[in-house]
């Protein structure tokens, strides 16, 4: 074990931790900033999201209509204060990105482009074809690479963030090419691992979405806010869960059954294939249920239908989503409608932040997925995460850049001692491990649990059932044997650890589930099938305790927009 | 995956690489459960989950665009999140490490010495002003952006250096992503740095070693076209010491 120090350690390399770094090296020079990720930066899973990012970029749009629509689109349970100040900021991050060499798609005159999307009133997605999330973050990636004062620890996985005196001090991290566990110590740590889909087994989300940050900042004692609110995205492929983006329905697409039938006419008349996702999501599962799903050798589906916009169009905007059908479902969309049921996309709780990315515990600070400001509420309008991650990103590295500037140097304090115990956890204990329990069967079910259980639609009876699931699972955890006894790139190691984070998360979601006896957003109860903003109008705050998660609740913030029915 | 009842089974050879148990690879081979819809990744999963939990191999999007799961398969570097089981006819299908890396273990080879070639290009942006942001964004026409849009799709997923005989003889060969991306950026009408990055890449060991095989091309999954972008910097670097030597005193 050694020691490394800096001013200010960002926990992950997308497109929120990324941008955190360059704000933070903007603000000052003297700053030392170091990126610590479990893979390399160009890795992290922003490089999926697909469809776009959203800002105010046209006079017919206003900054008020984005507000709203975010607002209607969350259920009312969105901070406004926060949505203002997002709206306000998204267009110039935007440009930015552009400054920065962003291949975004163009109008004829050379204005960066938008298009429609679910639950945006007017055109307001910035996009660069359907690779959005992958030119977003290589580009901030290659420009974090002018900075001499960012330094990289590319695949470095943070086990621990180091507390001393009710203080983030630092992490530590297990340096995965040596099996070396490093203190490192900071003045802020920034949380910026992304979401936690692979705590579901149908999930969009890549390997590494094991919600890690969340964790991290949930044992050191910070909140974790509206956890029971998960995003399905209506589109993706069977079997992988390959998501298909919502710019295909942005571009004109057809969500049909198995008569052909726009069934959507009978759900969201009014917005059709541009609603948002939690109705869409919904409306998929009816139309199942009621006998007009297609019907495949993995379970039923629905049928996304391009095939109207013909092959010019899909070949020059939506690129990837012909790529993807044609390699992972054996379908041309040019000819043929592709196959499509939800799965579980995003994560609109997280670590609780107020909108600077300041977690309420001294030095620590989240932005992008990993943390819930929150904009989104009950339910995230596709396009407005990106967004988030470059605003509230920004935001955060520039806080946390301020508060690092006014602590003194992290001298000789005792971070080496602290790391000690995680050492001796790891080394000693988790390492030695020959427990009969398998790694991939108690993970397989924590999945499947959650899957039945925690899904588009729960009842109290079901989140019993995955409780008591989880708390089992938990025990058989502390018997997983790892056989892999080398201490470097031991990616079953890894696994182990993160599954350790993701027994946590699934524990806190599901218990907020229980506590939440209504329906809103993406949270639907079938014993509690309304809205209750008598009862409900709050966020649930989640905090770990060694028998489970303790429960505050935290007032909404109300400003412009009274709640109303959602209709759309 | 989800399982469907079939019992068809495929075999594997996979070259392992365990540093701290011996000096050399070795050759494993394992027999997992065949399904039409699986592909290499797939197989590795099972053994993974269901066989041996110690092989290493780096994976995560599963859908082509993180550029993590490179490995050689059947001799040709391939990502193997994309590449289909059953469009393999050698049996058993033969998975290595990608060629011309150090392997750190099993599967997973060392790219460190891809990151620096990739930091060496200047891969953003070089202008000696940069207008405020309330101005608005650089205008860039549709055109203006395809000239570069190709390049711009690198995924960095190293299958273009297992390809290159070149980079396999020399280790400080830029080699093809790296220089894919300069011409990127070159070709943005963005950027104003042409000057320095191509004194960065026109050098011993930059874009004229290459002796245009073209396996890199042949190899890159998302139609990138490195060997053509050495082409067209070599036509550039070319350009830029004419005009030196022709014109000592002219602004270039």
């Amino acid at each position: 074990m050694d020691r490394l120090s800096y001013d200010i350690v960002i926990v992950g390399g997308g497109a929120a931790g990324l941008r955190a770094a360059i704000a933070a090296a903007e603000t000052s020079h003297s700053l030392r900033i170091a990126v610590v990720s479990k893979v390399y930066p160009m890795r992290s899973h922003t490089v999926s999201a697909e469809g776009g990012t959203a800002a105010v970029l046209r006079d017919y749009d206003s900054f008020d209509q984005h507000g709203f629509d975010t607002v209607k689109g969350s259920d009312f349970l969105a901070d406004q204060d926060a949505v203002e100040f997002f709206v306000r900021r998204a267009p110039g991050e935007v440009v930015q990105m552009d400054h920065w060499g962003c291949p975004w798609s163009r109008e004829p005159d050379g204005r960066v482009a938008v298009r429609a999307f679910g639950g945006m009133s007017v055109k307001r997605t910035v996009f660069a074809a359907d690779k959005v999330g992958f030119h977003m973050l290589h580009t901030l990636f290659q420009t974090s690479l002018k900075y001499e004062t960012i330094e990289r620890l590319d695949e470095w996985f943070v086990t621990q963030i180091l507390v001393e005196g009710g203080k983030a001090v630092g992490v530590a991290a297990l340096e995965l090419r040596s099996g070396t566990l490093h203190a490192i110590g900071a003045k802020a740590v920034i949380i910026a691992t992304g979401g936690a889909g692979r705590v579901y087994e149908f999930t969009t989300n890549g390997a590494i979405k094991t919600g890690d940050g969340m964790a991290l900042a949930y044992r050191a004692g910070a909140p974790l806010k509206d956890m029971e609110f998960l995003q399905f995205h209506p589109t993706c492929l069977p079997v992988t869960g390959i998501l298909i983006t919502e710019a295909a329905r942005g571009e004109g697409g057809y969500l049909v059954n198995n008569r052909g039938e726009r069934f959507l006419k009978k759900y969201v008349p009014e917005k059709m294939e541009l609603g948002p996702r939690d109705i869409l999501s919904r409306s998929i599962i009816q139309e199942i249920r009621e006998g007009r799903g297609f019907q495949g050798p993995y379970g039923q589906y629905v049928g996304l239908d391009l095939r109207h916009l013909g092959e010019d169009v899909i070949n020059r905007k939506l690129p990837m989503v012909r790529e993807l059908a044609e390699e992972y479902a054996g379908v041309d969309p040019v000819h043929e409608v592709i196959p499509v049921r939800p799965g579980q996309h995003y994560i609109m709780g997280g670590v609780h932040t107020d909108i600077t990315g300041f977690t309420g515990f001294p030095g620590l600070y989240a932005a992008g997925e990993t943390a819930c400001v929150s904009i989104n509420g009950a339910n995230r309008l596709g396009s407005n995460s990106l967004s988030e991650c470059l605003v509230f990103g920004a935001e955060a590295g520039r806080s946390a850049a301020a508060y690092a500037l006014t602590v003194p140097a992290v001298g000789s304090n005792p971070v080496s001692a602290l790391v000690q115990l995680e050492e001796t956890r790891i080394f000693g204990g988790l390492l030695k491990r020959e427990g009969g329990e398998s790694l991939a069967e108690v993970r397989g079910e924590m999945q499947h649990a959650m899957e039945e259980h925690v899904g588009i639609y729960r009842s109290g009876e079901t989140l019993e059932k995955a409780l008591a699931r989880i708390r089992d699972l938990r025990r058989r955890w502390e018997r997983v044997g790892v056989r892999d006894k080398d201490p470097f790139f031991n990616t079953e190691l890894t696994a182990t650890l993160e599954l350790d984070f993701m027994l946590d998360l699934a524990e806190a979601i599901a218990n907020a589930a229980l506590l939440r006896r209504e329906s809103r957003g993406a949270h639907s109860r079938t014993d509690y099938p309304k809205r209750d903003d008598v009862n409900y109008l709050h966020h649930s705050m989640a905090y770990r305790t060694p028998t489970g998660p303790r429960f505050d609740k935290l007032p909404v913030k109300v400003m412009k927009w009274q709640p109303a029915a959602r209709v759309y | 995956m989800a399982g469907t009842g079939t019992t068809r089974t495929i075999k594997l050879r996979i070259k392992r690489y365990r540093p701290e148990r011996s000096d050399e690879p070795f050759d494993q081979e394992f027999t997992v459960p065949f399904r039409d819809d699986m592909v290499v990744l797939d197989a590795l999963n099972y053994i993974k989950d269901h066989i041996d939990p110690t092989l290493a191999y780096r994976w995560s999007c599963r859908m082509g665009i993180c550029g993590s799961c490179g490995a050689n398969v059947d001799g040709t570097p391939k990502l193997t999140c994309a590449l289909y089981l059953k469009d393999l006819r050698r049996r058993p299908v033969v998975i290595e490490p990608l060629e011309n890396f150090a392997i750190l273990k099993d599967l997973v080879v060392d790219i460190e010495p891809f990151m620096e070639k990739l930091e060496s290009v200047k891969p953003y942006i070089l202008r000696p002003d940069d207008r405020p942001l309330e101005r608005g964004e650089y205008r860039q026409t549709p055109e203006e952006l395809d000239l570069y849009r190709q390049q711009s799709l690198c995924i960095n997923c190293m299958l273009c250096y297992a390809a290159c005989p070149v980079y396999g003889h020399d280790p400080k060969f830029l080699g093809p992503a790296a220089s894919a991306l300069a011409l990127r950026y070159e070709l943005d009408s963005r950027d104003k740095g042409s000057e320095e990055r191509l004194a960065a890449i026109a050098t011993e060991h930059g874009i004229w070693q290459c002796t245009f095989v073209g396996e890199c091309s042949v190899v890159c999954p998302k139609d990138v076209d490195p060997a053509g972008a050495i082409q067209q910097l070599k036509t550039r670097a070319a350009t830029r010491l004419m005009k030196a030597m022709l014109l000592p005193l002219a602004p270039r």
